[in-house]
């Protein structure tokens, strides 16, 4: 077997910023101004200026600098290792993607800019916008929403939009029990009532029930497709013709847009809008929690109410339109994250299509090579191969009550970032493993070797899983203690 | 393709121990009249060099507002970044991270995400602070719904001195809640006039909004509009837009703001033509438990050793779904990051000190030009013209000068006047040139 990943090593222990320092020590030279200095209480009221600045370090660039590399430490990322997060899709983050963002003709421009100063810059938020069209099969999309939710969001305002216009904004959105929280919550913001559709037998929507719940007041039915489970819908096409035979419109969830590039399209299965991670699918990273970008594709009867402004190409000029009178609005001060953008265009440039698709079928197949090697020492609880990411879980380590926390945490004392757990919920003890098409198939078998190790550990020295991790930096926290008593800044 | 490291013997391999003979076999479950078969008209792939080649190209198409002389905010500010920030972002442990959802293995962007919630709370003076929001308009919408949920009202009364976008993003997030947005007309004055939102505080009304610096660049009287919402019991919401401000005005918390939200954006963040930036958010304890977002805590591990975890998630959509307070899961984490950073560098000195050297710059324009109003300020000033905005701008741009902003896309009624943003990096000779070559 190979050498587990995972090895000891020398990380520092590293106090908060604020109990650094000394007084009158600063981390900058701030220069002295050109212009005179004026008293400012000669233009403002003393209880209008601020006092002296408490609560910020007086550190110098290098304790800064020493601090925050130590955090840095501490952390784990997908240079660092195999990050099989499902439903995240942690594929590698390319350089050159970083590269692009940095350089000053894009990361200098004022968002307020004229047009003729900003040509470049509109041309790659242009071009990623038919570009990600032709992925999803959709004619029209707006880059604006920030993130996921924010996208999940601007597609159910087309969604209610388009149902005003026509009389009656209705009042429910379905969504299968599978799909992710972001889902109900972005109905209940569009004021729409979140009705969860169990799933059927075999982990896919269940007709006869959607026929059923479907009515004349249900807005949108809000999938996921490959759904969490990491199964295609195979019956999209017939869910798709019952929400709208009682007039009612498909949103397609993108978070595993990684399993079908090149493969199948929203736009042909049936689905009218959808959104896409540009920090999943798009390779851009996650930064530890964002930023992210989650564009808005829709077909043509809901382009008038896509987010102003609109990038246009007019006689070869590129520009911004506000003019939109049926549109939903804004969601961001500017035309959203634009530094995104650009890390997601260079990532579409250098794959090109025939990288997309073969991107999603290596994803495939390797989720399908992991679940094969898995099965036997974890419960799979919906047979068959699966799309980008595979659903295993403890059902078996139970018996040593041993639970999916403690296979997480023995992953991480053997080096590897857990998949995600509890999740979905409608497996109890889920673990859902998406190892991403960037990954060697050396660092898939170690992964595999750990949790077949961690199987039989769960047998033969459950305490030892109970207690993991013991290599980290910290071990098991006490989350009881922190919403109870919560410390949630420094005070001194 | 030097991303997928599978070779085909690799490949094949795998597919035996699948079972399958083929990748295409394991995408039967897509039915045959949906498998794509199409041509797909995307470009072909395109080596590193190429690449770059053509990005270069593009940016030379764009003029930047960082290597000209420039005037332009009205809500995103060219300050200076210090070289450390990006090199210290640049950590790929930090960036190539996911939400710290395994905290044993997350804890260097759990502790700067309390550092930057301890950061928030300072410069805001107020309670408790959230890990980040989308920006800081997004955040005045999501301070907006978090009002009506504490108050169980459902009206906004929003001065039209707050950013006009801002506002906008306030609309779509809550106008399909059955929220009224009550907007005030203080545009001419250039304040929030205290007797102006009275008038449209109503017995509905679940909180007053107004931003300062507001969009003109005026210091509004939060001292007033504070007292006015506590005699008529309602929540206080103050927004900042130019986050260098903090350094210089008395904050929010002092006039007794029950939410504060900002943009981060001057806190070390490129302007990058609109985003990423980051939202600031910031509360008072007792309404902890209705906010928005993520939050970060302090606690101890099994060997009593200090650490942090993502805390009080019930109020969050992966656990309570359409009850949540909020819909948002990706926030800005590394843009918090970056400002986290940027704060720690400056420090308590450079911090105010730089603030200063905003508003002396601020000073001297107004001086030499016709400010519209006689307010406080910080560094925007709205300014007089013989003629319109773009007519100015347009000579401007001429001479190679990024002019300020024409508040008549805005406002109408504003005609011949322009909204002049100036920082720290501003020159004299930027302004010799902007007045000479603007005439105005």
């Amino acid at each position: 077997m190979a050498q587990q990943p995972g090895a000891r090593g020398l990380v520092f222990n590293e106090p908060l910023i604020f109990e650094h320092g000394r007084k009158g020590r600063a981390g900058c030279d701030v220069p002295k101004s050109e212009f005179p200095e004026i008293d400012p209480a000669t233009v403002a009221p003393p209880s209008m200026l601020r006092g002296p600045l408490e609560g910020l370090a007086e550190v110098s660039e290098p304790e800064a600098v020493r601090h925050f590399t130590r955090l840095s430490q501490w952390n784990y990322g997908v240079d660092s290792n195999f990050y099989p997060l499902g439903s995240c899709t942690m594929k590698y983050n390319p350089k050159v993607n970083e590269a692009a963002a940095r350089m000053e003709g894009f990361a200098g421009l004022h968002p307020l800019q004229d047009a003729s100063t900003t040509q470049g810059a509109l041309r790659v938020m242009y071009d990623l916008e038919k570009m990600l069209c032709e992925v999803a099969g959709m004619d029209a999309a707006s880059l604006q929403p920030a993130a996921g939710a924010q996208g999940e969001f601007a597609g159910l305002l087309l969604i209610r939009a388009y149902h005003k216009e026509k009389g009656n904004p209705r009042k429910k959105v379905i969504i299968p029990d599978s799909g992710h929280g972001t889902n109900p919550a972005s109905a209940a913001l569009c004021d729409y009532a979140a009705v969860t559709l169990p799933s059927g037998p075999d982990g896919l929507i269940d007709l006869a029930l959607l026929e059923k719940e479907m009515d004349g007041d249900t807005a949108a039915l809000m999938l996921t497709n490959p759904n969490t489970l990491g199964m295609f819908e195979k019956n999209i096409k017939k869910v798709c013709e019952i929400v709208h035979a009682k007039g009612g419109l498909v949103y397609g969830d993108g978070a595993n847009l990684n399993a079908v590039m090149g493969k199948a399209r929203f736009g042909d299965m049936g689905i009218d809008v959808c959104h896409m991670n540009l920090h999943k699918t798009f390779s851009t990273p996650h930064g530890g929690g964002g930023p992210g970008s989650g564009p808005v594709l829709a077909k043509k009867i809901l382009e008038p109410y896509l987010p102003a402004p609109r990038v246009t190409l007019r006689d070869g000029v590129y520009g911004l339109d506000f003019n939109r009178p049926k549109s939903i609005g804004a969601l961001n001060a500017f035309w959203g994250n634009f530094g995104v953008y650009l890390r997601a265009y260079a990532y579409v440039l250098t794959m090109g299509g025939s990288g997309l698709k073969e991107a999603s079928e290596t994803a495939v197949l390797n989720a399908n090579y992991i679940l094969a090697k898995l099965r036997g020492a974890y419960h799979v609880p919906y047979e068959g191969t699966c799309m980008h990411e595979c659903v295993l879980s403890d059902k078996f380590q139970q018996e040593h009550h041993v639970s999916t926390l403690d296979i997480a945490k023995g992953l991480i004392d053997r080096g590897f970032h857990p998949p995600t757990i509890y999740f979905p919920l409608i497996v109890k003890g889920a673990m859902m493993i998406e190892p991403t098409e960037t990954e060697s198939m050396e660092t898939m078998d170690t992964f595999i070797a750990a949790m077949k190790e961690i199987a039989d550990v769960a047998k033969t020295d459950p305490e030892s899983l109970a207690a993991a991790p013991v290599t980290a930096k910290v071990k098991r926290l006490d989350e009881t203690q922190a919403a109870r008593q919560p410390d949630l800044r420094y005070r001194r | 393709m030097r991303y997928l490291p599978l070779t085909s013997e690799e490949k094949s391999a795998m597919l035996g121990a699948i079972g399958v003979a083929a990748v295409d076999d394991l995408f039967t479950a897509i039915p045959a009249d949906i498998r794509f078969k199409g041509n797909w008209n995307l470009p072909a792939p395109m080596g590193e060099q190429p690449l770059l080649a053509h990005l270069k190209e593009l940016a030379r198409q764009n003029r930047p507002a960082t290597s000209a002389p420039t005037f332009l905010g009205a809500g995103a500010y060219n300050h200076f970044i210090p070289s450390a920030v990006d090199q210290l972002i640049s950590r790929s442990e930090f960036y190539t991270s996911y939400t710290p959802y395994q905290p044993e293995i997350s804890q260097g962007t759990l502790q700067a995400i309390y550092e930057w919630q301890s950061y928030v709370c300072s410069l805001f003076n107020m309670e408790v602070a959230n890990a980040s929001m989308y920006d800081g308009a997004s955040a005045l919408a999501e301070a907006a719904l978090m009002a009506c949920r504490v108050t169980r009202k459902e009206e906004i009364v929003i001065s039209n001195c707050v950013h006009p976008r801002w506002r906008q993003v306030a609309r779509s997030y809550t106008e399909n809640r059955g929220i009224g947005l009550q907007v005030s007309a203080d545009h001419v004055a250039g304040r929030s006039e205290a007797a102006s939102l009275e008038k449209l505080i109503t017995a509905h009304t679940a909180a007053v909004v107004v931003q300062s610096p507001n969009f003109f660049g005026n210091v509004e009287d939060l001292k007033a509009i504070g007292e006015l919402c506590r005699a008529k019991n309602v929540l206080f919401i103050v927004a900042v837009a130019e986050a260098a401000s903090l350094g210089f005005l008395a904050p929010p918390g002092d006039f007794g703001a029950d939410i504060v939200v900002g943009e981060g954006q001057s806190l070390g963040i490129p302007m990058s033509f609109g985003g990423p930036y980051v939202g600031m958010f910031a509360t008072r304890e007792k309404h902890m438990r209705q906010m928005p977002g993520r939050l970060c805590g302090r606690t101890v591990d099994k060997d009593g050793r200090p650490g942090f975890v993502l805390t009080l998630s019930a109020r969050e959509q992966h656990i309570r779904r359409e009850k949540a307070t909020s819909n948002i899961c990706s926030n800005q984490a590394l843009c918090a990051l970056t400002a986290t950073i940027y704060l720690t560098l400056m420090g308590k000195q450079g911090f105010a000190d730089t603030a200063k050297n905003c508003f002396y710059a601020a000073a001297e324009l107004r001086r030499r030009m016709r400010p519209t109003h006689r307010h406080p300020f910080f560094n925007e000033i709205l300014v007089e013209l013989n003629q319109p905005a773009v007519e100015v701008n347009g000579r401007l741009a001429e001479q190679g000068i990024i002019g300020g902003y024409d508040v008549s896309r805005d406002y109408p009624d504003m005609k011949n006047k322009m909204l002049l943003a100036v920082t720290e990096l501003t020159t004299k000779q930027d302004m010799d040139r902007l007045i000479e070559a603007g005439g105005a």
